[in-house]
């Protein structure tokens, strides 16, 4: 594992308390509850998986982490702090749909913006940053492609390229939106490596997946979440066909055999 | 003092490069069409100023437009955020709106007083050399090159120093926010800008000519280039061109020299459309016909190898009879031939083709890659 270099901004000890603290948190769309009453809390240090069926509120979990989505009710503890404080320790990966893959840039321009974060305003992107960057893109396998502009990624790159980003922001947290959504099966070997080699490094990742079937090979922790957390825990503990029961409905029996 | 030509050439080109700046943020941000709304609703502005300074030259005019371009930009975010309407609706609510209060207002308050409507929407950059900028006597040339030109100016130190937020904000406004700059301020930066720099620019060129600076340039550059610096430069380039061209097409024509600057964009436009390197259409035509014959090589390869050695090899790989079977038309049939064997993959023995070792080692991987196997058992 290639060294995290902290230039200005040290965060907080990890291990120090859980990492994530959720209660009673309820978010809405218009008035239609997201996330009803979660209670939720991450230890520090797991590679932990969100499942659950289409509008269960996984990415509006990850999004209300960030501070980028405004909760009703509950709260949030991130290291102990609000979110607005402490996003400066989390990377995000967001859904490989979210942008606009014709944009005028590289491979290595998407990778340098994780950089902008410990730049502060105006102050551009220099060569440690790039260096950075560049170390990012060899840990996803990209740096042959490092000058390739974005549209002509395969879905794979492109959601390496967005792993690559996150990687550059030399975070605690990482929060990943469907990272394997779309990808080969080199490209998800490839990728997993890369979560374990940032667990082994003390950092925590969460990870909306949709797989099932490769849940209790590729992580250690699991949520089971639908609008309400259902279940959540090492997936020895929780990953069971009751409780994928409760979060599925009946299908999921099927699944967990 | 610099002929009228030129001081007219001057204003013009300073508005041209002013525009293209925002217009390429405007332009990836899918928001080209707010220029537009910008620049007519500021007519509200002005006349509502107007209306309660009563004096044409007023400084407030300008401020009031400015303000209504910016209360547009706030008004159209505001409805879409309602949820009720989509942007595009929005903002055909919003500045149908303010510039038919503006029309209202020329027609009932102002009254004899030369504020004109021809002039509004298609500028009068013919009097530009007539405005003057005098400062203790001094004649300092055209006011239209000073404000244009200050424009220019603002619009370079904000877009270099803000380069990253904007790039950033721009492509993921999520990591924008989460990584400490807001986006909201970052857009409200760039509406801002742009109201300033479409009033000023409509004041000497007109609303049909500002659209056109905003949006021709920029979609220009992007198909000439895949990278954000150069975007801007070349969007810079190109409307300093749209606004000499489109002079020198209305000095050579005698024609109106606001609706020449549009046609000359009109034509860069196109030109590019067609002829630009990566994603013009003669280019892309011309990458799908190769793509094309390359594929029919590549057929041509596993064709000639599944009848190899087969009893209807004479017949099926005969390069008389090839064109019927594959049904290919006989001079495309002619021309892929000619350039497999030019790349090695076959030769000619009489009328019958044979593929060498390097079509075979081709083909294999083309079947590799596919996972397939050829379509006739082997007999």
């Amino acid at each position: 594992m290639a060294p995290f270099l902290f230039a200005r901004r040290e965060p907080p000890a990890p291990g120090a308390g859980p990492v994530i603290e959720v209660t009673d948190l309820t978010v809405m769309y218009g008035d239609r509850p997201v996330l009803w009453d979660v209670d939720w809390e991450v230890p520090a240090g797991v590679l932990m998986a969100v499942v659950g069926p289409n509008g269960a509120g996984k990415t509006t979990l990850l999004r209300t982490i960030l501070g980028l989505v405004r909760p009703v009710a509950g709260s949030i503890a991130v290291f102990g702090r609000p979110p607005a404080e402490a996003r400066r320790w989390i990377a995000y990966v967001p859904q490989r749909t979210a942008v606009d893959w014709d944009f005028p840039a590289t491979v290595l321009d998407v990778v340098l913006m994780g950089r902008y974060r410990h730049l502060g305003w105006v102050r551009r992107p220099g060569a440690q940053d790039r260096e950075r960057a560049l170390e990012a893109l060899a840990q996803v396998g990209m740096v042959h492609l490092a000058h390739r502009q974005i549209g002509q990624l395969s879905v794979g790159q492109q959601q390496r390229v967005f792993v690559a980003r996150a990687l550059a922001q030399d975070a605690w947290l990482y929060l990943m939106d469907e990272p394997f959504a779309g990808v080969d099966a080199t490209t998800e070997q490839a990728l997993i490596e890369v979560l374990r080699g940032l667990k082994a490094a003390g950092r925590t990742v969460i990870v909306v997946h949709h797989d099932l079937q490769t849940v209790p090979l590729y992580f250690d922790w699991v949520t089971l979440l639908n609008v309400r957390c259902v279940a959540w825990g090492p997936v020895t503990a929780v990953f069971t066909a009751d409780y994928l029961r409760q979060t599925y409905g009946e299908r999921a029996s099927i699944l967990s055999g | 003092m610099l002929a009228p030509q030129v001081e007219i050439m001057l204003v013009a080109a300073l508005a041209g490069a002013a525009c293209a700046l925002p217009g390429v943020f405007l332009f990836l941000r899918r928001m080209s069409l707010v220029g537009d709304a910008i620049s007519h609703a500021i007519l509200f502005g002005i006349v509502a100023a107007f209306l309660i300074v009563r004096d044409l030259r007023s400084p407030w005019l300008m401020i009031g437009a400015a303000g209504t371009g910016v209360l547009t930009a706030v008004a159209v975010d505001a409805l879409r955020r309602t949820g009720r309407v989509k942007e595009d609706a929005a903002l055909g609510l919003v500045f149908p709106a303010l510039f038919s209060l503006g029309v209202v207002g020329i027609a009932r308050g102002v009254g004899n007083i030369h504020l004109d409507l021809d002039a509004v929407l298609l500028g009068e950059l013919a009097f530009a050399p007539f405005d003057r900028l005098i400062w203790g006597g001094w004649d300092l040339g055209p006011r239209g090159a000073w404000v244009m030109g200050g424009l220019l100016i603002l619009n370079l130190i904000l877009i270099l120093t803000l380069y990253k937020e904007f790039m950033l904000s721009s492509f993921d406004p999520d990591l924008a926010a989460i990584s400490g700059f807001p986006p909201a301020v970052l857009h409200n930066l760039l509406m801002g800008m742009t109201a300033l720099t479409v009033v000023a620019a409509f004041d000497v060129v007109g609303v049909v000519l500002v659209v056109a600076m905003l949006v021709v340039p920029a979609a220009t550059a992007a198909l000439l280039t895949d990278r954000l610096a150069p975007m801007l430069g070349l969007s810079v380039l190109l409307g300093l061109l749209m606004a000499l061209g489109g002079y020198g097409l209305a000095y050579a024509l005698d024609l109106s020299i606001a609706g020449s600057m549009a046609t000359v964009g009109g034509i860069l436009f196109a030109l590019a459309f067609l002829g630009a390197p990566a994603h013009g259409l003669i280019a892309q035509a011309r990458q799908a016909a190769r793509r094309r014959e390359r594929l029919a090589q590549q057929m041509l390869v596993i064709h000639l190898l599944s009848h190899e050695g087969t009893e209807a090899e004479r017949e099926e790989n005969c390069i008389r009879t090839l064109p019927a079977h594959l049904r290919w038309d006989p001079a495309f049939a002619e021309r892929v031939i000619d350039r497999a064997e030019r790349a090695g993959w076959v030769v000619r023995e009489g009328d019958l083709l044979r593929v060498t070792e390097a079509g075979r080692q081709a083909a294999q991987e083309i079947l590799g890659a596919n996972g397939g196997a050829p379509s006739h058992p082997p007999s």
